[in-house]
């Protein structure tokens, strides 16, 4: 047997052992649950996590030595296949994995590694994303808020907003502006900081979905040590970057949950086969079919294509600056599907609250809505675009 | 299987895109179209992609043939797309070389491959009979005479008609005539009595003909697969002939779309190069998403052939690239002409020609609306 083949052996039986049956299922939203910081994990979900850190799978491609899993990229794809075909769930999901880890992986210190990847990889830490304010969106990097330098640490203030997740996070990675500049992009530092400190206040804000995943953050003198400044003084615009094409790239291919099943008819058609009835196996409104279709083809092209940049990259075959590809598409194709289902069902996915209505039904309405956010946060979709016509095709400024 | 190509497969793309651009730039299509060029090809040209071996590509190994599979076939294609090469590739290679190997007894295999590879005759499949993609749609009636059949009907839009030796004709043997009982598929010679070829001239400058039999007499040995259960057969050799046409709009759609860009970077109006607006920038972005697409749904479609995959997901994935692969190019053809302004719509600039290929390709073999039926078909929606 191949050495990949026994190690395929090995995962499958130590899966097998230790993932929990309650959680081997799709979850609707497998962020609420398995976001969680460690110390507060309960139940099966807190057996998972524990079982997944001995092994270093909840960051199966990084070092070891920070207590990362070291698995190959191809022992990875293994790992992940045998994960997806139990339905078994990420262990651990958020910022830290997919956005700061990696980030400082690239750009950190030693000492910056060993002081803050274990915590990221254990769940120890929780982290929010202090990047927009009231006037920087798009234009991120017309921040505002200050970082004064104290000698061995930076006092700021100000405010940030659509802290998604700050009323969890136990940490803040933070764009803060400390230097001058003649270019908004200079002058800008990365820094780490507590959330659990005197002078962060946060206020929740609640979304036309009626969610409120966000906060407002303000800042009344916050300390940040000067040892959790990332990459140099004045160039936090290079680090903030490199984050955000990790941002992209996570958003983009949205691994939420592996998904096992392949052959399994997506919900849409489901619902556009119970609402508008069926003639001979076929979605009964023809209108309604053809969307749908398309739709669908879109999917499994865009799902092919991340598959495509992944095949190539192991092969060495850089397929060129593609995280703003997928970040516009992956979203603009996620709203696309939230509007079929809205016309898959019809009306009664308009009702708000109620016993009424099924579960399906009103979650439909709110990811309808909450998806609205999809194109317009981690860099809008004209932001991408921007990037894809200067970056990739090099089209003039 | 990986969605990527191997190191062979690299190399014979570089090497196919060097022939192609050296060889059979897009001019050469011009010219045929200019004098009317009896084949509708180069033959000089395609003699050199003979002793390339590329006549023999998807060919067993046993016939002479390099046995180097679809992607093969696709990578070169592709290169042929970028300058609209005409060739018997598509016609021969992929359409008549996958009905004789599918559906050929010993004989035709060991009769015939060898000459396609030695490029001593071409092929063609004559399937349509109106102006639809309609496979099924099947009029033309063999009946039984002894050990012969007689043919009688006609066939349009035959992809390089007026040149095969042989051709692998769809027939009736029962049924009615939108039934998918009851075809057989058919290897007549060209030669044979009661044939006659009329050449139509298509927008792309690509060769199509009309070809009527009348009381054309084959023997009962000639049938190629099973009397009466051709459809199966005629699927899959159609589906192939999707997949190997998607490759070819692939390059296509590719070159017209870097043309496209480039003629942004160069254009100046306003003092500026128009590349700079916005306006233009967002839909040229938006177009290389989904040119990545069209990529992707072909190597895929490829890949599945190779793997030897099952009919169902072959006639899935071919669908699929077909469907997609056709909306890019139609996109991208269209924003081609428009980005490029008034040189776009002149018959000097080059862009225009991607333009007429772009819609007989769209329509060769089922067009969008025809493939994503069938794709919500095979998935049961």
């Amino acid at each position: 047997m191949s050495e990949i083949e026994t190690f395929r052996e090995e995962v499958r039986e130590w899966l097998q052992e230790n993932c929990p049956e309650s959680l081997r299922k799709r979850w609707a939203d497998p962020f609420a649950e398995f976001s969680v910081l460690r110390k507060l994990r309960t139940g099966d979900s807190a057996l998972w996590l524990e079982a997944m850190i001995t092994k270093g799978w909840t960051a199966p491609t990084w070092p070891v030595e920070y207590g990362g899993g070291g698995l190959s990229r191809h022992q990875n794809a293994v790992l992940q296949a045998e994960m997806a075909r139990i339905n078994a769930p990420y262990p651990l999901l958020g910022m830290g994995l997919s956005m700061i880890g990696p980030t400082l992986l690239d750009l950190g210190t030693e000492a910056q590694k060993k002081a803050h990847m274990p915590g990221i990889i254990t769940g120890d830490t929780r982290w929010c994303q202090g990047y927009s304010e009231p006037n920087a969106g798009s234009d991120l990097a017309n921040i505002q808020t200050k970082a004064e330098d104290k000698g061995d640490h930076f006092i700021i203030n100000g405010s940030k907003t659509w802290t998604s997740g700050g009323q969890h996070a136990t940490w803040m990675f933070c764009l803060v502006r400390t230097g001058k500049y003649e270019k908004k992009q200079q002058g800008i530092s990365f820094v780490l900081f507590e959330m659990d400190q005197p002078g962060i206040t946060l206020k929740r804000i609640k979304l036309i979905s009626g969610d409120s995943p966000f906060c407002e953050t303000f800042f009344d003198d916050v300390k940040a040590l000067k040892e959790n400044l990332i990459g140099e003084l004045d160039d936090g615009w290079t680090v903030g970057k490199r984050l955000l094409q990790h941002e992209r790239s996570s958003l983009g291919a949205s691994p939420a949950q592996p998904s096992g099943e392949k052959t399994k008819v997506p919900q849409l058609v489901t619902m556009a086969k119970k609402y508008h009835g069926e003639v001979n196996g076929r979605i009964a409104n023809p209108e309604l079919r053809t969307d749908i279709i398309r739709h669908l083809i879109n999917r499994k092209a865009f799902k092919l294509t991340t598959k495509r940049a992944f095949d190539e990259a192991k092969a060495g075959a850089s397929s060129g600056e593609t995280t703003s590809m997928f970040k516009f598409y992956g979203s603009e194709n996620t709203q696309i599907q939230h509007e079929l289902m809205l016309e898959a069902i019809g009306t009664n996915a308009m009702a708000w609250e109620g016993d009424d209505f099924s579960a399906t039904e009103l979650e439909t309405l709110r990811n309808w809505l909450g998806g609205k956010a999809t194109t317009i946060y981690g860099g809008s979709s004209e932001i991408q675009l921007n990037i894809i016509a200067k970056r990739v095709l090099g089209l003039p400024e | 299987m990986p969605l990527n190509y191997s190191e062979e497969q690299s190399l014979l793309r570089d090497s196919a895109r060097d022939f192609f651009t050296t060889t059979l730039p897009v001019s050469n299509l011009r010219e045929l179209r200019d004098q009317k060029n009896e084949t509708g090809y180069c033959t000089d040209a395609w003699q050199a992609m003979i002793d390339l071996g590329w006549g023999g590509i998807t060919i067993p190994e046993e016939f002479g043939g390099l046995e180097f599979g679809y992607k093969g076939l696709g990578v070169i294609l592709e290169q042929g797309g970028r300058t609209l090469a005409a060739s018997p590739l598509l016609a021969t290679c992929a359409l008549g070389v996958t009905a004789i190997v599918e559906g050929g007894s010993a004989e035709h295999k060991k009769d015939l491959l060898p000459l396609v590879v030695g490029g001593e005759i071409s092929l063609a499949l004559a399937v349509d009979e109106q102006s639809v993609h309609a496979p099924f749609n099947i009029d033309c009636k063999a009946l039984k005479e002894g050990n012969n059949y007689s043919l009688s009907g006609q066939k349009v839009f035959v992809l390089d008609g007026h040149v095969a030796d042989e051709l692998i004709v769809v027939a009736r043997t029962s049924g009615d005539t939108t039934s998918r009982e009851g075809l057989t598929l058919f290897l007549v010679n060209a030669k044979s009595k009661g044939i006659s070829f009329h050449r139509s001239v298509m927008v792309d400058s690509r060769n199509a003909c009309r070809i009527n039999f009348d009381k054309v007499l084959v023997a009962e040995t000639q049938v190629l697969g099973t009397v009466d259960q051709g459809a199966e057969l005629l699927d899959f050799i159609l589906d192939v002939g999707r997949i190997c046409l998607s490759a070819e709009m692939l390059g296509s759609l590719q070159e017209a779309f870097e043309r496209t860009v480039e003629y942004l970077k160069m254009r100046e109006q306003f003092d500026v190069q128009i590349g700079t607006f916005q306006g233009l920038q967002h839909r040229a972005a938006r177009m290389f998403c989904e040119v990545e697409l069209a990529k992707s749904v072909v190597i895929a479609a490829l890949t599945t052939l190779d793997d030897g995959a099952d009919r169902t997901s072959i006639a899935e994935q071919a669908s699929q690239a077909k469907a997609k692969v056709s909306e890019v190019f139609k996109l991208v053809s269209n924003e081609t002409i428009q980005m490029h302004g008034g040189i776009g719509t002149t018959d000097e600039e080059e862009v225009g020609l991607f333009l007429k290929r772009a819609r007989v390709a769209e329509q060769t073999f089922g067009g969008i609306g025809f493939h994503m039926n069938r794709w919500g078909e095979l998935n049961n929606l």
